[in-house]
């Protein structure tokens, strides 16, 4: 039995700092997504909703607040909070509910307000959570990006201007997406001119947070051809494994790794893909098209040799061939990537999805890669959470 | 540095004897895994049913594997000095115990004297609210 589903229909609430409710973002989304599947709300069996933790009780119960908000119809519901991977997860959740045969239409919507400044915990004394002991100690998010970043330039001679030159390629492919939060074309001399954050990273390195909302209307695929959309771009994968003891890496918000005394060390990162291609049944050199967390630019460079797109420190050969602009043979993040949306949480997963779907579909505009066939995502998050989505044509 | 007036900034953390200081983690009796910060309930590793741990003393040294900086002010429960001064940070390979443990780097150690592979050692050095934290620091 074939475990795809379909895409009918995607939806997008430009990112930006807007200030307003999630919900506002979610379901203008949504309604975009509706009208995109030609659907209407009504058809709609299940709503699950990605969870935003930054609004209080309404926030962990996203999936009903999209729902109300789009008109309480009787739909199933279901929220899912993962940090980074919520949007991925709400997805396995409706994808699940589709292959058991439990609905055959379903809507996906993650949104996020975001406060301004620097993430920050809770208040409180608490030195039992390792997010409280790491900013105790004078530890941020780009502690671990300015890591991994150094560990780039020891280990296979990256540079800073390579970073850059993620920025640089980014910034010109999100200047032609409407939905992207900074379309200005920056130059590699303006990136380093800006700020040093966290040695070797500069402030235009790493991604902002942001306010903004995705939304997907996935069906089983006799509901798409029933509805004339049997040749609707369709889900392969989605992969939502856990880390794998011992950690290799030190992971946010965690201050010190796994001991590898009795297991040996494993890549949360690279195990994330590889269970989605297995799940495909798609091999890494089969991918078009990819969708990174690019929460810093160096990350980007990790990502695909993750996603074994290229050898172990070979991703800056990748870059400076200009093989992952949109015009190259493999583009990553023709959307802008994070670099020009920011990160709004719980639709970041489903807004990599989104963009996918526009490129397989030939309906990117002016960010259209060539002829794409296959599409994957990767993000991953605090506490364990990560995804990898695989979406083919 | 008297460590008898001296506070802990995570109380039951690290030792606090002023010239080698240790981390001060917990072993799964069972599979022989280290923790830091302490673990005393079940043991992680999904291979191990282990319940027991002993309480030891880290690695005082080991191998610099990354390094950045905090160039900006790190929102609180973090307490800085008036006006801020960046500070290192260190990601340090202990060998036995076979994991990496992240901290600050001693004060007027700045990145541009870090190199990966150096040896570093723990250090304790007071925090502006005049609670003893551990520090990495490369060794002469």
């Amino acid at each position: 039995m074939s475990k795809d589903i379909a895409i009918l229909g995607v939806g997008m609430h430009p990112w930006g700092k807007w200030g307003r409710n999630f919900v506002e973002y979610g379901v203008k989304a949504a309604r975009d997504a509706i009208a995109d599947a030609g659907i209407s709300w009504r058809d709609v069996q299940f709503v699950s909703g990605g969870g935003t933790i930054r609004n209080g009780y309404p926030g962990f119960v996203a999936g009903a607040s999209f729902a109300q908000a789009l008109g309480w119809q009787g739909a199933q519901v279901n929220t899912s909070y993962a940090a980074c991977a919520s949007g991925s997860q709400a997805l396995a959740a409706a994808r699940s509910k589709i292959l058991s045969g439990e609905c055959d239409v379903a809507l996906v919507v993650g949104a996020d307000t975001t406060p301004k400044g620097f993430l920050a915990p809770a208040k409180g004394e608490r030195f039992d959570d390792p997010d409280w002991v790491r900013f105790r100690i004078g530890i941020t998010n780009p502690t671990y990006f300015a890591l991994y970043a150094r560990r780039r330039i020891e280990q296979y001679g990256d540079t800073q201007a390579d970073f850059a030159a993620v920025k640089v390629k980014n910034a010109e492919h999100g200047f032609a997406n409407p939905n992207a939060r900074y379309r200005k074309k920056f130059s590699a001399e303006e990136v380093a001119a800006s700020a040093m954050v966290a040695d070797p990273l500069r402030l235009m390195d790493i991604c902002a947070t942001s306010d903004g909302g995705a939304a997907i209307i996935v069906s089983s695929l006799a509901y798409a051809k029933k509805i004339g959309k049997g040749n609707a771009p369709r889900i392969a994968a989605i992969s939502t494994v856990t880390p794998t003891f011992a950690s290799e890496l030190v992971e946010m918000p965690d201050i010190a790794t796994d001991s590898a005394v009795a297991a040996k060390p494993q890549s949360f990162r690279a195990a994330l893909p590889k269970k989605a291609y297995e799940e495909a049944g798609i091999s890494p050199k089969d991918v078009s098209l990819a969708e990174v967390y690019d929460l810093s630019t160096a990350l980007e460079l990790d990502w695909m040799e993750d996603l074994q797109l290229c050898a172990r420190g070979e991703a800056a050969k990748l870059l400076r061939a200009g093989a992952t602009k949109i015009s190259g043979r493999l583009p990553v993040n023709a959307s802008g990537g994070l670099a020009c949306f920011g990160e709004a949480v719980p639709a970041q997963a489903l807004a990599q999805v989104c963009e996918l779907a526009w490129q397989l579909r030939g309906q990117a505009g002016e960010r259209q890669t060539s002829n794409p066939k296959v599409g994957i995502t990767a993000n991953q998050g605090l506490f364990g959470h990560g995804s990898c989505v695989i979406v083919k044509k | 540095m008297d460590a008898k007036v001296q506070e802990a900034l995570l109380p039951g953390w690290y030792t606090l004897d002023a010239d080698q200081p240790h981390l001060i983690g917990t072993r799964c009796t069972a599979c022989g895994t280290y923790y830091f910060p302490k673990q005393s309930t079940f043991c992680r590793n999904p291979d191990c049913a282990g319940v027991e741990f002993e309480e030891v003393q880290l690695s005082r040294t080991g191998k610099l594997w990354s390094w950045t900086n905090a160039c900006y002010k790190p929102p609180e429960p973090f307490v800085a000095v008036e006006p801020f001064v960046p500070y290192a940070i260190a990601a340090v390979e202990l060998a036995k115990e076979k994991m990496i443990i992240l901290g600050a780097v001693v004060d007027g150690v700045g990145v541009e004297k870090l190199k990966s592979g150096m040896q570093m050692e723990l250090k304790l050095e007071p925090t502006v609210d005049g609670k003893l934290t551990w520090k990495w620091k490369p060794t002469p």
